[in-house]
């Protein structure tokens, strides 16, 4: 449970210190002013409006490689299980459906689809010269929402939760959303994370059930290597529900990274 | 055979779910663009185009406001989600001289060149002030002149002209006019508006604004005559068929 609180701690916290509007943090998940000095903003929104504009600013440029260089380098896909306000809508989405036992619709959607989708995005932007993504982002809607305290984001929201509850398993941040194919792709050779002893693991299965990327542990009961997908959240879940202490979270694993996935 | 039909099926459900959704992305993209999306976009935004390619949609504009004028869209907003924009009547620009918008933009899209000396609020242009004189009552005879007053270009954004009130016989109408070219947009005149609507409204400059093309041309002023200079001479698209046979065509 502890990561859990911790993740919903780190959500909530930011949304609020974003809705404080004090020195602190100023702006929102775009673009933000970290004590009014340190400029961040979203990579991936940086670079459609590059595209868009073939102009960029210094300053959204050094928030970009700022933001990008500490989930590439250190905590990886973090941002999605950590701090993306979406990622609370879809958890519920998926408790009511694990609770309630839906199957959903096969909607035979794509496993790469959120690298087309991304794809899709950069080019659209380019060709509509306006950042594609931003200006339909269903992130950018609910975590605006949120932080600015307007109400027409619950329809968005509603939505999310519909599309994962009733449609299908984990659609939305597995299948659709470009911004986390991005940070998958960046987060390759990040230093944090989860390292897997195939010693310890019965094969109970039960991280698999509850891994939101549940690919990324081919290896459980099989090898004794990290979890090295860039698609894996670092959210911590199959730590927690792991009872064989088989899964921790570590960093400096070099060697685990650059193993290459073996078929079984 | 089943493996080419099952390939075929899945490239075919593959280019039209890319297909789908591209289309669907793209329409959703171009819907709010143009003339038709009314919204009064922050200082530095007069190129619309080139302020939404660079708009990330942070809202540090909006924060950055000492007077709460911006607001960033939300769905049910004419601009586009998450754009900064404003309502005059509800809160006007007041033109800070040191325009902190600007200056809190992270991309550039609220032009910096305003932040340069000898540059200030003069060389803005959010929109352009239009009188509608049906309900503005200074032209009813009324005396008021409100908009003229709070105008923070008194006298060269809106100028005051007098008429003979033949009505009364005895009195002046006091007209305000505005000065498009001057007008800065602030909307403080469509705030301080007596009527129960507005009757001095801020539109944006491409709501108002016409353009006359190159075949008119003022033979006095040297500037115009350069305006022309290099522009093609047929912009009518003459008849090219010969008139002589148009004329005796049916005969």
């Amino acid at each position: 449970m502890r990561y859990l609180v911790l993740r919903r701690l780190a959500q909530c916290g930011v949304l609020a210190l974003f809705a404080a509007n004090t020195f602190v943090l100023k702006g929102n998940l775009s673009a933000s002013k970290l004590f009014n000095t340190i400029p961040l903003s979203d990579p991936f929104a940086a670079l459609q409006v590059f595209l868009a504009g073939m102009h960029i600013e210094i300053t959204a440029l050094l928030g970009a490689v700022l933001v990008a260089c500490v989930y590439g380098l250190f905590l990886g896909r973090a941002f999605c299980a950590w701090v993306c306000p979406v990622n609370m809508i879809v958890d519920f989405a998926a408790w009511v459906r694990r609770k309630l036992g839906f199957k959903g619709v096969h909607l035979g959607l794509p496993r790469n689809l959120r690298y087309i989708l991304l794809v899709l995005s950069l080019i659209l932007s380019f060709v509509l010269a306006t950042p594609a993504f931003e200006s339909v982002s269903f992130i950018g809607v609910v975590q605006r929402g949120i932080i600015l305290g307007t109400a027409s984001w619950l329809i968005v929201a509603l939505l999310l939760f519909c599309v994962d509850a009733f449609l299908g398993d984990k659609i939305i941040c597995s299948k659709l959303c470009p911004l986390g194919a991005f940070y998958a792709l960046v987060s390759r050779y990040a230093l944090l994370k989860v390292k897997h002893d195939a010693m310890r693991c019965t094969k109970c299965d039960l991280c698999f059930e509850i891994c939101p990327e549940r690919q990324v542990l081919w290896m459980v009961g099989l090898k004794s290597v990290s979890v090295n997908s860039g698609e894996c959240t670092r959210c911590g879940r199959c730590i927690e529900v792991c009872a064989d202490d088989a899964l921790e979270f570590s960093i400096l694993d070099l060697k685990g990274s650059f193993k290459k996935k073996v078929l079984h | 055979m089943m493996q080419r039909r099952a390939f075929l099926q899945t490239a075919l459900k593959g280019a039209l779910l890319c297909g789908s959704g591209g289309a669907f992305l793209a329409a959703m993209l171009k819907a709010k663009h143009g003339k038709d999306s009314y919204a009064l976009r922050p200082p530095g935004a007069e190129d619309g185009a080139r302020f939404l390619s660079l708009c990330i949609r942070c809202g540090l504009c909006v924060k950055d406001c000492p007077y709460n004028t911006l607001k960033l869209a939300t769905l049910l907003d004419y601009a586009r989600v998450g754009t900064p924009f404003f309502e005059a009547r509800k809160v006007p620009c007041y033109l800070c001289p040191d325009i902190p918008c600007i200056k809190a933009c992270p991309t550039d899209a609220l032009d910096k060149k305003h932040l340069e000396k000898n540059q200030g609020v003069d060389s803005l242009k959010m929109g352009v002030a239009v009188v509608d004189p049906i309900s503005c009552v200074a032209f009813w005879g009324i005396r008021c002149d409100v908009c003229y007053r709070v105008c923070p270009l008194i006298d060269r954004a809106i100028k005051l002209e007098t008429k003979h009130n033949e009505r009364t016989g005895k009195h002046a109408y006091m007209l305000p006019v505005v000065q498009n070219d001057v007008c800065v947009g602030c909307g403080l005149c469509e705030r301080a508006c007596i009527t129960k609507e507005p009757a001095i409204r801020v539109l944006p400059v491409a709501f108002v604004s016409g353009e006359v093309g190159n075949h008119y041309v003022k033979g006095w002023d040297a500037k115009d005559q350069e305006r022309v200079k290099n522009a093609k001479p047929n912009t009518l698209n003459p008849r090219t068929d010969n008139p002589l046979d148009y004329l005796n065509k049916g005969l």
